[in-house]
This record gives structure tokens, C-alpha cells and sequence, in this order.
């Protein structure tokens, strides 16, 4: 759902720029708190992996197609701060490498993905891991955290197209949620996997495992 | 620690091998765009251009190839990236060990 340039007006991209610029300072200041040197190549792996994964668009129905966005799969493995920082980073490697997405929408791109789906991924699979505590709930509250991230990412991206006057919320938010509704157990079927995968390659620290309630491992 | 590098050669292995068989269908977004007819407000005209416009290294006939190669690019310059951030933004770990 990355938006191009001409979508948006120029109230939009200019609010949208300030708040994404303001959450990623203060994301910059949590992370500068938590990020030891040992997950600085982590955070690389973790923003070069979902590039990768974003250009493998699968298809969905009626000739339409989505892709993963990788809120909740950075959220779950790396925290909220250090997820909002690499999704933003893989957006402006997108949009002035590949021009996917526009210049003056990468504020709103930001929001919308880095911001928003990581904040909705964070307290979702915060809430409900707490709810169902055994593996197979830790499975289930991932799936669901990732497709509420998608969903609401995409509800707010058409909020800003019709605070832009580009189409009317009625029946711009329609067709996003119809589509990001399939799209949406796609990212959440992806991320299960994700997660459970680099898991067990050594992805998790044991110590932030307990913290996230996995299974304590030692793997180092 | 050393296992966590197998998920960057995993991730340039999707970029490479994954990528020219992704859909090219419309996304979602773009879809909603079309149906309902606001897809022409989209700039064509960028205002700086792209090295790997649409994920395509210049210069390479083969539409897949070309593809391949812009994705193991752009992997290998979010990892450069990101690190170089994560470095400015990380504490340093204290020196005693």
C-alpha cells in the first residue's frame, strides 16, 4: 500500500511528514536506550529480509495482489522501536532507489506502516499473548497482531486520501479494507512462519525470549 | 550468533530467485486506485530519479535477471544501510568485554 506521489494534498503530506518525523526521533531516543552493539547486524538482517520479502507480491483474487509489510514481524522480533526504525529505513530505500511510493508521500508511507502497523502490531500481540500463553496462543496472537497491522495501516491510508479530497472515505475505505482483508492472512500466515523459522536459527536472544515469553533457549 | 547471517543469504535468496516470479498484478492500493478511478492522479514523473526504477537494474535485457539483480542490490543496500544507522543510533557496549 505504498502511495504515490499525487494521492495525497499538500496539508496531508505535510502532517502526516511532521508526525512520522516526530515518532521516529522519539523511536530513536527509546532505541538509543535499549540497542546494544550485539543487535545492530540484527536490525540489518531484519530491514534487508523484509526488502526481500516485500518484492515477492503473492496473488490474492480478482487480479489483485499484496505483498508483505513486515510491521508485526519486526515488532515481534525486535521490539516496537527498533521495527519502527527499520520499516521506515526500508520505505526511503524504496522510494528514492526504486520509486516505490512517493517523495511527498513517504511521510504518510511512514505513518501509515512504520508508525501506525507497528503500534497496532505492539499493543495487539502485547494484549493477546497475555490472553493465550502456550505456543499455539503465541502462534494466534501473532497472525492476528499482523493482520490488524495491515487492516489499520490500510484504514488510515484512506483516511489521508480522503482528508486529501482525492476520494471519499465511504467508499475509499471500503475497497482498502475488502482487499487488505485477504491481504491481511497473508502477512499473517508469513509472519508465523518468519518468526517461528529465525527463531530457531538464533535470531532471539534467550534473554529477550523469556522477557517476550518464549521458551527459554540457550543458543549462545 | 554467527547463525543469524543465514537469514541475510536466505533474504537474498528470495530476492533473487523469489522476485521475477512475484505477481505483477495491481496491489491493493492500486487496485482500489483503478476501480475507482483516482489511479491517474498518481505523478508518472518522478522528481528525482531512481537508480532501479519498478525494481529494474539498467541495463539488463532479461526482465527476470534484471529484477534479481536490482533485489539482491536493494538487500544488500538496506543491510549497509540499516547497519550504519543502528551503529549511529546504538550505546556503545561497554569496552571491558
Amino acid at each position: 500500500m505504498h502511495i504515490p506521489d499525487g494521492f495525497l494534498d499538500t496539508k496531508t503530506w505535510i502532517t502526516t511528514a511532521v508526525l512520522s518525523a516526530g515518532a521516529l526521533g522519539y523511536s530513536v531516543k527509546k532505541s538509543r536506550e535499549e540497542l546494544d552493539e550485539k543487535q545492530v547486524p540484527k536490525l540489518g538482517i531484519m530491514a534487508a529480509f523484509i526488502f526481500a520479502a516485500q518484492m515477492i507480491n503473492f496473488p490474492i483474487a480478482g487480479g489483485t495482489s499484496g505483498h508483505l509489510l513486515g510491521a508485526a514481524l519486526a515488532t515481534v522480533l525486535l521490539g516496537p522501536w527498533n521495527a519502527a526504525l527499520i520499516i521506515s529505513t526500508v520505505l526511503v530505500i524504496q522510494c528514492f532507489g526504486f520509486q516505490d511510493g512517493g517523495i511527498t508521500a513517504l511521510g504518510g508511507n511512514i505513518f501509515n506502516m512504520a508508525v501506525v502497523g507497528v503500534i497496532v502490531a505492539f499493543i495487539s500481540c502485547k494484549i493477546l499473548s497475555s490472553l493465550f500463553k502456550n505456543a499455539a496462543g503465541r502462534n494466534i496472537s501473532i497472525f492476528i497482531a499482523s493482520w490488524l497491522s495491515v487492516f489499520v495501516a490500510a484504514t488510515m491510508a484512506s483516511f489521508e486520501l480522503a482528508v486529501s479530497g482525492t476520494v471519499p472515505f465511504s467508499v475509499a475505505f471500503p475497497a482498502m479494507a475488502g482487499w487488505h482483508t485477504l491481504i491481511g492472512i497473508g502477512e499473517g500466515l508469513i509472519t508465523v512462519v518468519v518468526v517461528n523459522t529465525v527463531t530457531r536459527m538464533g535470531f532471539v536472544d534467550a534473554k529477550i525470549a523469556s522477557v517476550r515469553g518464549q521458551r527459554d533457549e540457550r543458543n549462545l | 550468533m554467527k547463525g543469524i547471517y543465514k537469514i541475510l543469504i536466505l533474504a537474498l535468496i528470495v530476492a533473487a530467485f523469489l522476485s521475477p516470479f512475484a505477481s505483477s498484478s495491481p496491489d491493493g492500493l492500486e487496485k482500489v486506485a483503478e476501480d475507482l478511478g483516482f489511479i491517474d492522479k498518481s505523478n508518472e514523473s518522478p522528481i528525482i530519479k531512481s537508480p532501479f526504477p519498478d525494481y529494474v537494474f539498467p541495463g539488463i535485457k532479461n526482465e527476470g535477471a534484471a529484477t534479481a539483480v536490482a533485489g539482491i542490490a536493494g538487500t544488500l543496500i538496506t543491510f549497509g544501510v540499516m547497519v550504519g544507522l543502528a551503529k549511529t543510533v546504538g550505546k556503545k557496549t561497554r569496552r571491558t568485554q
